[in-house]
């Protein structure tokens, strides 16, 4: 799963998440954004996410409300992506064992993953640092705490 | 195993820790590229609350994805990022076609050798080819970069791609990285830094490096390096630039991949994917509707060249367009100083001004619905050149001419003078 199939670069012109987001996938899902509910998880296989820079990849389901996106392996820029826009994307080598439609279970800081149709899995969980990050909803929320401005009299 | 690699010098030396593989260090950036996306960055960077790029001589801009705006979306992103950049001093910003970020950045004197270089754009590897560590991030980091100059960096493992023998006739440095690919699958130097090194590389322009360690990302790459010799100082010195000299110590490599090209043949990456590499001689029944010559994997000179010297006082194929968009605006004055445009305009080809192009399928030379394309540039994925329902196949600037030539994918042996 490349990033041109989860925003074509003919869109990228477009800075509206919102109405970007309505183009998800469409090269090989038509109609995926429409059918995505709040709280979804994405299951994938390996690699998911190789390609292009663009953030609006992981932003678009993030949008779209997908709450996880769980895959056997990620590609580098994706994943660092999605940490820094609060989508939680998790490397499990058992992705492929989670069934259509099963409800997920995931603890990011214990790094374990059950699914209803009986698996229960584990993966490396992310260092604290960027676990931090992925709490705050992503790295803009995580740094307006650095540059907030000085207020006079509480000491920061 | 033993010996500090060249990641892990580059990376220590912008922390100052002793950086070792796995660890998760905070560097220094040296220097920071973004494109038209910079105009996403910049909202970023607002969000954040920061209010001056921590040093405005580090930071270069390029406008080269859409350039001229082909879309009032695009000019109004255009236009925020000039009011941006205006107000924060940026002191390098290319926004009048000088070319694609990847080839004006060393052009201009941007790259060092040594040094940790970002871009918001995936192919900030190519600047490997000088020696540099350079890495494609994210419009949210990059906003974080500028306000604080650093960033986290995994310390990555090292691959060591051996390559030795003469580069057999037909062929160009394109169709090693594609054999490459093809060997190690799209995943394959997932989160490594992936040092091109042996005879072949040696002998190599510094233009092919470039090709090298442009699609070092299509294998997953974090970075790609080819470690500095003559021809890098003499380019580097040329354009007033140059650089801490940084290479690996014998035996650093977690892996390795040894390759030997004496009996390459002319590659081809078919759709969808740019390691389904098969020879371009088993594709021979491919019509092309489109062949692309440029992006800044192969649209610099000696890729005009090569093609041109294919296609003089020839016609390109009366079902095929070529495309042929130069890498920058010094690569195509140099083209039409030498007759290589002359050439390749003979022979039919449409000339766009210099930048990505049809590349990313969002400017010109987009792909209608059961097209098919050749093309220069380094992803075939889905979508990619325009319509869905379009196929694009990747090869070196000689396949593409060749191709062009006949109208269907040809290995370049065939028609070569
Ligand atoms: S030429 Fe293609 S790959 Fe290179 S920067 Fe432009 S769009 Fe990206």
């Amino acid at each position: 799963m490349n990033t041109d199939l989860i925003i074509p670069g003919r869109y990228l012109d477009n800075y509206d998440i919102a109405s970007l987001a309505k183009h998800a996938m469409e090269d090989i899902d038509p109609g995926f954004a429409s059918k995505v509910a709040e709280g979804d998880v994405i299951v994938a296989g390996r690699n998911f996410g190789c390609g292009s820079s663009r953030e609006q990849a992981p932003l678009v389901l993030k949008e779209l409300g997908v709450g996880a996106v769980v895959a056997e392996s990620f590609a580098r820029i994706f994943y660092r992506n999605a940490i820094n826009v609060g989508l939680p994307v998790v490397a499990c080598a058992d992705a492929s064992l989670i069934e259509d439609g099963d409800t997920v279970e995931i603890d990011l800081a214990a790094g374990t993953l059950s699914s209803s149709s009986g698996l229960e899995s584990g993966f490396p969980p992310l260092p604290p640092k960027l676990l931090e990050i992925l709490e705050k909803g992503g790295l803009v929320s995580a740094l307006k705490e650095r540059f907030r401005p000085c207020r006079p009299g509480t000491g920061r | 195993m033993s010996g500090r690699s060249f990641a892990q010098k580059v990376l220590s030396r912008a922390s100052g820790c002793d950086a070792a593989v796995g660890d998760t260090v905070v560097a220094k950036v040296d220097l920071a590229m973004s494109h038209e996306n910079a105009a996403l960055v910049s909202s970023k960077f607002r969000e954040m609350g920061a209010e001056r790029i921590w040093d405005p001589s580090r930071v270069v801009l390029v406008f080269d994805h859409r350039m001229p705006a082909n879309t009032v979306s695009a000019a109004e992103g255009h236009r925020r990022v000039r009011l941006f950049a205006e107000e924060m001093g940026v002191e390098s910003f290319y926004q009048h076609g000088e070319g694609i970020c990847h080839q004006v950045l060393p052009e201009m004197g941007h790259v060092r050798s040594g040094d940790l270089i970002v871009g918001s754009d995936s192919h900030t590897t190519t600047y490997g080819a000088f020696g540099a560590f350079a890495t494609g991030i994210g419009a949210t980091e990059m906003a974080a970069v500028w306000a604080t100059g650093e960033l986290w960096f995994r310390v990555p493992e090292t691959l060591r791609i051996q390559i030795d023998g003469g580069m057999p006739s037909g062929c160009m440095s394109k169709d090693v990285v594609l054999k490459a690919i093809g060997e190690l699958g799209a995943d394959g130097a997932d989160y490594c830094c992936v040092e091109y090194t042996g005879g072949t590389v040696d002998d190599m322009s510094v233009s092919s490096r470039m090709v090298l360690c442009n699609m070092a990302i299509e294998m997953g790459a974090k970075a790609g390096v080819c470690f500095p010799d003559e021809k890098t100082r003499q380019y580097l010195e040329e354009r007033g630039s140059g650089g801490d000299e940084l290479f690996s110590d014998e035996g650093s490599a977690q892996r390795r991949h040894p390759m030997d090209v004496s009996n390459l043949v002319p590659q081809v990456a078919a759709p969808h994917s740019v390691d389904n590499v098969l020879p371009a001689d088993e594709l021979r029944d491919v019509a092309v509707d489109q062949a692309v010559l440029g992006s800044c994997t192969n649209g610099r000179l000696e890729d005009l060249q090569a093609a041109a010297a294919l296609l003089k006082g020839r016609k390109v194929s009366a079902s095929t367009r070529l495309i042929v968009v130069p890498a920058s605006r010094e690569t195509a004055l140099q083209a039409m100083e030498d007759g290589t445009m002359q050439a390749l305009m003979e022979a039919g080809a449409i000339v766009t001004n210099p930048g990505c192009g049809p590349c990313l399928g969002a400017h010109q030379g987009l792909l209608a619905a059961g097209e098919t394309a050749i093309a220069s540039t380094n992803r075939n994925f889905r979508g990619r050149m325009g319509s869905p329902d379009a196929e694009v196949y990747l090869a070196s600037p000689l396949t593409v001419a060749a191709s062009a030539l006949t109208g269907r994918i040809t290995d370049p042996r065939e028609v070569m003078r």
